[in-house]
C-alpha cells in the first residue's frame, strides 16, 4: 500500500555563497497524501515557495531528496515531471490564445491533436471558461486568467498539483469565490494539491492539512483544527488566530501563573514538574465572570475596543501580565463592563495549551 | 553545495559561454582584435610604399610630438603637428559647449512637455541622431557655404556685399560638429532631466530660492552624471571626427583623424599613423574613465 | 495646468532656445530635401520643380551598383550581427552573473567606445595584410567589418526586451513538459522576436550609414553609396548628391518609424 504522493527527505537548499549564504530550507522533511488538499503556510521568506519549487523542479535541493509516488526525482528536470504549477504571476503565455495555453502541455507531451482538443475543451468547460477559447490572454480580467491558469496546469493530468499564492492578486470577493473553486475542482479531479499562502484564513478553510512553516523550518504539520486548537509552540500560536501567552511553572500537575492560581491543564507527565512553561490561550476561550466566584483569576479590566460583533476586554493579572478576552458584544453593544472594574477570569482546562520552548 | 546544484550551475555557465561565443569571435576578428595590430605597427618602420617594415623603432612615437632635423639630428618641437593637436582638443572642446548650451535648454523643454507631445519632441531629436553623418554634414555645408542660405539670406538683406568665407574654415568645422553631434548632446541630458523630480523646484522656490539659484544649486547638480554622459558623448567622436573636418574644412584645417588618414595615405607613414591612432585611443580612454568614474561618485540618488 | 501662473518646471528663454534648435537641426535638412527637387543644374538657384536628379542618379551606373553593394552589405551586416547579438543577449541576461561577464560587456559594446577612424585604420592594416596572404578581394572584408560595428547597435534593443520578459514564463512551459529547445522556439523566440526585428533595423541603419570604416577597408571598385557620396563632395557638387542623401534620408526615417512602433510599450 502507498498513499504517499509526494515526500521531501530532509531537504535543504541555501542561496548565495560563503558569508551571504541564506538558508531558504533547512532539513525539511514532510509527506503529502494522494488525493491530499496540503497547504504549506507561512511567513514571506519561510521557505514555503522554495519547498514547492523543488518540487517542480525548478530549483535543485541543496541536500536532501524529493520522492514522488516513492520514485527519486531529485535530479528530474522540470519538463520531465508529472507535476504542473499555478504561478503567482499564472505565467499565461501572452503571444498564445487560451486554448492555445491550456492545450501548452499536452502539445509537448506529443499527444495527438484531436486528443489535445478534446482535453482543451474539457478543462475550459471545467472552469466555466469555453467562451473565451479563442482570446488573446491580455483580453482576459484577473479572475479569468487565474482560471486558464488552473486548466492549462490541470489540463495534462498531472500526478500533483503546485499552486503558489495563486489567489493573492485576487481582490476580497474574488478570492472567497475561487477557494470555493479550487476546492470544487480537487474534488471533481481526486488530484493531489500542494498549495501555498501566507494567510491563514484561506489555510483553515481549505485544507485538508496544513504544514506551518517558519525561518526554514516545518514548524507543525496537522489538520486546521489541530493546528488551531492544538499549536506546538508560540510561533503557531501567535500566526495562525490571536493568542495570550502566559508564563507559568509545573507544579503537582498543574500549571502555577506569577499571580499564584493554578491552572489545570492536559497532557503533562511526570517530568515535566518544575519546568517553565508558556501557556496559550485563545481569547475567545477566557470567560469573565464575577471577582468572588470560586476558581477564577482576578483581573483588572484596563481598556475595552469595540470591533461590532466582539468587543475585546484587555484585562490585568495581579502579577502585571496582560489577556485578551474576546467577548461577544450583546444586543445593547455595551458589555456591561467600564475600565478599572475587577473581574473574575476563568480558564477551561481545554482552552490551555502547553506551548514548547 | 549539492552535486545536483554544481552541475546546473556547471551547465548554466557553459551554456552562457558557447551563447557569447560567436559574437566574440566576430568582435575579436573584426574589430577588437586588429587594435593590437595597429600597437605593434607603431613600434615598426615604414616601409617606402606604405606599409611596414618589420624594423623596430621608437621614432613613430617620438614623431608624434618632435621632428628630427636632418642634418644635426636633434629632435625638435613638431609645430605642424601640435596645431592639429590644439586644433582638434580646441575645436572639440568648443563644441561640448556649444551643444551643452544649446542641448540644456532643449532637453529640459522636451522633458517638460506633456507625456503625449513628449515622445513626439523626443522622436524629432532621434531622426537626426541616426540620420547618416555624411548627409547632415553636406546638409550643414549647404547652408553655410558660400552660395549657400545663410549668405543668400544676408546678401538679400543687405547686411552683406559679398559672401562671408565660412566653409574651409575652422568655424566652419566647429559648425559642422555642433551640428552633427547636438542629439548626442540632448538624448543623454534629456535621460537624467526625465528622472528629475519635479517636486524638488517646488521645495526649492518654496525655500525662497530664485529660478538662477534654483537652476545652480538644485537642478545642475542632480542631473549631473547626464551632463557628464552628454559631454563625453560630443567630446569623443568630435576628437576623433574624420568625415566633417573633411568635409568643411577643406584639405588644411585637419584634426587627428585626417591626419591620420594622411599617414595612410600620401604621407605613406604606417608606423606615426598607428602611433597616432593609439594615442587618440588612449585619450579617449583616459576621458570614459572619467566618465565612469563621476557617474559612479555623482549618480542620481533619484534615478 | 497650463495656464498657471506660475510653473516651476518653466525656466525663461528655454524653450526659445529649444525651439531655435529643432529649426537648426531641420533647416540644414529640409534644404537639402528641397534642393533635390530643383529644375536646376546650380544647387544655389531655384529654378523649379524637377525629378531629374532622382533619374540622372538612378541612370548613374555608378550609383546603381553603390546603392546595390550598399543594400547587399546592410542586409548581410545586419543578418549576422543580429544572430550573434541575440544569442550574446541570451547569453548575459537573466541569468547568474558568470565569471568573464564584465569582458563580454566591454567586448561587445567596444565599437561603441572606439573612435571609429582608429578602428578604420587597424581594419586596414589587418585586412590589407590578409588580402595579401588570401589573394580574396571580396566584399566579405566590408561584410565582416559592418557585421562587428553592428553588434552593439543589435545587442541593446534585444537585450532590453529579453529584460523585460518575464522568467516564470519560461519556467511555465518547462512546467509544461516543453524540453529547453521547444521552449526557446515556442515562447522565448516569439515573445523576442519585436526585439530581434528592432536590433536587425537598427544594424542595417548603422551599417548604411557607414562612411569612414568603408572608406578603410574597401578594396578599389568597392564603392558604398556614402563613399560614392563623400567622393562626390570633392569634386563639383551637383543636386544627384541631394537626391542620393534625400532616398537615404527617407530609407532611414521609414525604417526608424517602424523600430519605435514596435519598441514602443504597450498602454
Amino acid at each position: 500500500m502507498n498513499d504517499i504522493a509526494v515526500e521531501a527527505r530532509n531537504a535543504v537548499k541555501t542561496f548565495g555563497q560563503g558569508d551571504h549564504a541564506v538558508r531558504a530550507l533547512d532539513d525539511v522533511s514532510v509527506t503529502i497524501r494522494k488525493g491530499e488538499f496540503f497547504t504549506l503556510l507561512g511567513p514571506s521568506g519561510c521557505g514555503k515557495t522554495t519547498l514547492l519549487r523543488l518540487i517542480a523542479g525548478f530549483e535543485m535541493p541543496t541536500g536532501g531528496q524529493i520522492l514522488l509516488d516513492g520514485a527519486d526525482i531529485t535530479d528530474l528536470p522540470p519538463n520531465k515531471r508529472p507535476v504542473n504549477t499555478v504561478f503567482q504571476s499564472y505565467a499565461l503565455f501572452p503571444h498564445l490564445t487560451v486554448a492555445e495555453n491550456v492545450g501548452f502541455g499536452l502539445e509537448m507531451l506529443n499527444r495527438p491533436k484531436a486528443e489535445v482538443r478534446q482535453t482543451t475543451e474539457r478543462m475550459l468547460a471545467l472552469v466555466k471558461l469555453e467562451a473565451l477559447a479563442g482570446r488573446k490572454t491580455s483580453q482576459l480580467s484577473g479572475g479569468q486568467q487565474q482560471r486558464v491558469a488552473l486548466a492549462r496546469a490541470l489540463a495534462p493530468q498531472p500526478k500533483v498539483l503546485l499552486l503558489d499564492e495563486p489567489l493573492s492578486a485576487l481582490d476580497l470577493k474574488l478570492r472567497k469565490e475561487m477557494q470555493t473553486e479550487l476546492k470544487r475542482l480537487q474534488h471533481e479531479t481526486g488530484i493531489t494539491f500542494i498549495f501555498v499562502t501566507h494567510d491563514q484564513e484561506e489555510a483553515l478553510t481549505m485544507s485538508d492539512r496544513i504544514g506551518v512553516m517558519s525561518a526554514g523550518k516545518i514548524q507543525q504539520i496537522g489538520s486546521p483544527r489541530d493546528i488551531y486548537t492544538r499549536p506546538v509552540n508560540r510561533f503557531v500560536a501567535s500566526f495562525i488566530g490571536e493568542s495570550n501567552f502566559l508564563p507559568a511553572t509545573i507544579v503537582q500537575g498543574a500549571a502555577r501563573l506569577g499571580s499564584g492560581h493554578s491552572l489545570a491543564v492536559e497532557g503533562l507527565t511526570p517530568v515535566d514538574e518544575g519546568r517553565k512553561v508558556t501557556l496559550a490561550v485563545r481569547p475567545e476561550q477566557v470567560r469573565l465572570t464575577a471577582e468572588d466566584e470560586a476558581d477564577t483569576i482576578r483581573a483588572t479590566v484596563r481598556d475595552l475596543v469595540y470591533f461590532g460583533t466582539d468587543t475585546h476586554c484587555h484585562l490585568m493579572l495581579s502579577d502585571g501580565e496582560e489577556v485578551v478576552a474576546r467577548l461577544q458584544s450583546p444586543a445593547s453593544g455595551d458589555a456591561g463592563l467600564s475600565e478599572g472594574q475587577i473581574v473574575g477570569l476563568r480558564l477551561a482546562p481545554g482552552a490551555v495549551q502547553v506551548l514548547g520552548d | 553545495m549539492s552535486a545536483a546544484e554544481d552541475a546546473v550551475r556547471a551547465a548554466n555557465t557553459r551554456n552562457a559561454w558557447a551563447l557569447v561565443t560567436p559574437a566574440l569571435i566576430l568582435l575579436t576578428f573584426a574589430a577588437s582584435g586588429p587594435l593590437l595590430i595597429v600597437l605593434v605597427y607603431s613600434f615598426l618602420t615604414p616601409g617606402q610604399y606604405g606599409n611596414v617594415e618589420w624594423i623596430f623603432s621608437l621614432d613613430a612615437w617620438i614623431g608624434i610630438l618632435f621632428t628630427k632635423d636632418i642634418f644635426d639630428e636633434t629632435y625638435k618641437l613638431a609645430d605642424a603637428h601640435l596645431t592639429i593637436f590644439w586644433r582638434s582638443v580646441k575645436l572639440s572642446f568648443l563644441t561640448t559647449v556649444i551643444t551643452f548650451a544649446i542641448g540644456f535648454p532643449t532637453a529640459w523643454f522636451i522633458a517638460t512637455r506633456p507625456p503625449r507631445s513628449r515622445a513626439l519632441w523626443l522622436f524629432l531629436i532621434t531622426i537626426p541622431f541616426w540620420t547618416n553623418l555624411l548627409i547632415r554634414t553636406f546638409a550643414i555645408n549647404e547652408v553655410i557655404r558660400n552660395e549657400g542660405l545663410l549668405n543668400t539670406f544676408l546678401i538679400w538683406l543687405g547686411v552683406i556685399e559679398r559672401p562671408i568665407q565660412i566653409v574651409y574654415t575652422d568655424v566652419a568645422v566647429l559648425i559642422g560638429m555642433a551640428y552633427v553631434y547636438l542629439p548626442l548632446m540632448v538624448l543623454p541630458l534629456f535621460a537624467a532631466i526625465d528622472r528629475f523630480d519635479m517636486r524638488l523646484l517646488e521645495a526649492g522656490y518654496d525655500l525662497y530660492a530664485s529660478r538662477w539659484r534654483v537652476l545652480r544649486r538644485v537642478i545642475l547638480p542632480i542631473v549631473k552624471p547626464g551632463i557628464v554622459a552628454g559631454s563625453i558623448l560630443v567630446f569623443v567622436p568630435s576628437l576623433g571626427a574624420y568625415v566633417t573636418p573633411r568635409v568643411l574644412g577643406g584639405g588644411k584645417n585637419m584634426m587627428i583623424g585626417n591626419f591620420i588618414e594622411l599617414q595612410f595615405g600620401q604621407a605613406r607613414n604606417w608606423p606615426l599613423g598607428a602611433a597616432l591612432s593609439m594615442t587618440l585611443l588612449m585619450i579617449v580612454m583616459v576621458a570614459l574613465l572619467f566618465y565612469v568614474r563621476a557617474a559612479s561618485k555623482g549618480s542620481n540618488p533619484h534615478g | 495646468m497650463a495656464d498657471r501662473s506660475f510653473s516651476v518646471s518653466r525656466i525663461p528663454g528655454f524653450a526659445a532656445v529649444a525651439i531655435l534648435a529643432f529649426v537648426i537641426l531641420y533647416l540644414p535638412i529640409f534644404t537639402l530635401v528641397i534642393y533635390a527637387f530643383n529644375a536646376s543644374k546650380s544647387i544655389a538657384v531655384w529654378e523649379g520643380f524637377s525629378l531629374q536628379w532622382f533619374e540622372a542618379a538612378w541612370a548613374n551606373r555608378q550609383v546603381k551598383e553603390a546603392t546595390l553593394r550598399s543594400l547587399i552589405i546592410a542586409s548581410s551586416a545586419s543578418v549576422i550581427a543580429t544572430t550573434v547579438a541575440t544569442m550574446a543577449a541570451l547569453g548575459t541576461t537573466r541569468r547568474a552573473a558568470f565569471k568573464g561577464q564584465t569582458f563580454v560587456y566591454v567586448m561587445i559594446n567596444q565599437p561603441l567606445m572606439v573612435p571609429e577612424i582608429v578602428t578604420a585604420v587597424a581594419l586596414l592594416i589587418f585586412f590589407a595584410s590578409i588580402k595579401v596572404a588570401t589573394g580574396y578581394q571580396g566584399l566579405g572584408y566590408l561584410i565582416a567589418a559592418h557585421s562587428a560595428f553592428c553588434v552593439p547597435f543589435a545587442y541593446l534593443p534585444i537585450r532590453a526586451r529579453l529584460e523585460g520578459m518575464d522568467l516564470s514564463l519560461e519556467t511555465a512551459a518547462a512546467d509544461l513538459y516543453a524540453t529547453p529547445w521547444r521552449t526557446f522556439r515556442r515562447v522565448t523566440l516569439p515573445l523576442l522576436l519585436p526585439g530581434i526585428i528592432a536590433g536587425a533595423m537598427l544594424a542595417f541603419v548603422i551599417s548604411l550609414d557607414d562612411v569612414v570604416i568603408t572608406e578603410f577597408v574597401k578594396s578599389g571598385g568597392q564603392d558604398t553609396l556614402p563613399t560614392y557620396m563623400l567622393g562626390q563632395l570633392r569634386r563639383a557638387i551637383t543636386p544627384e548628391v541631394n537626391a542620393i542623401s534625400t532616398a537615404l534620408l527617407v530609407l532611414t526615417v521609414l525604417l526608424l518609424s517602424a523600430f519605435f512602433l514596435l519598441t514602443r510599450k504597450k498602454e
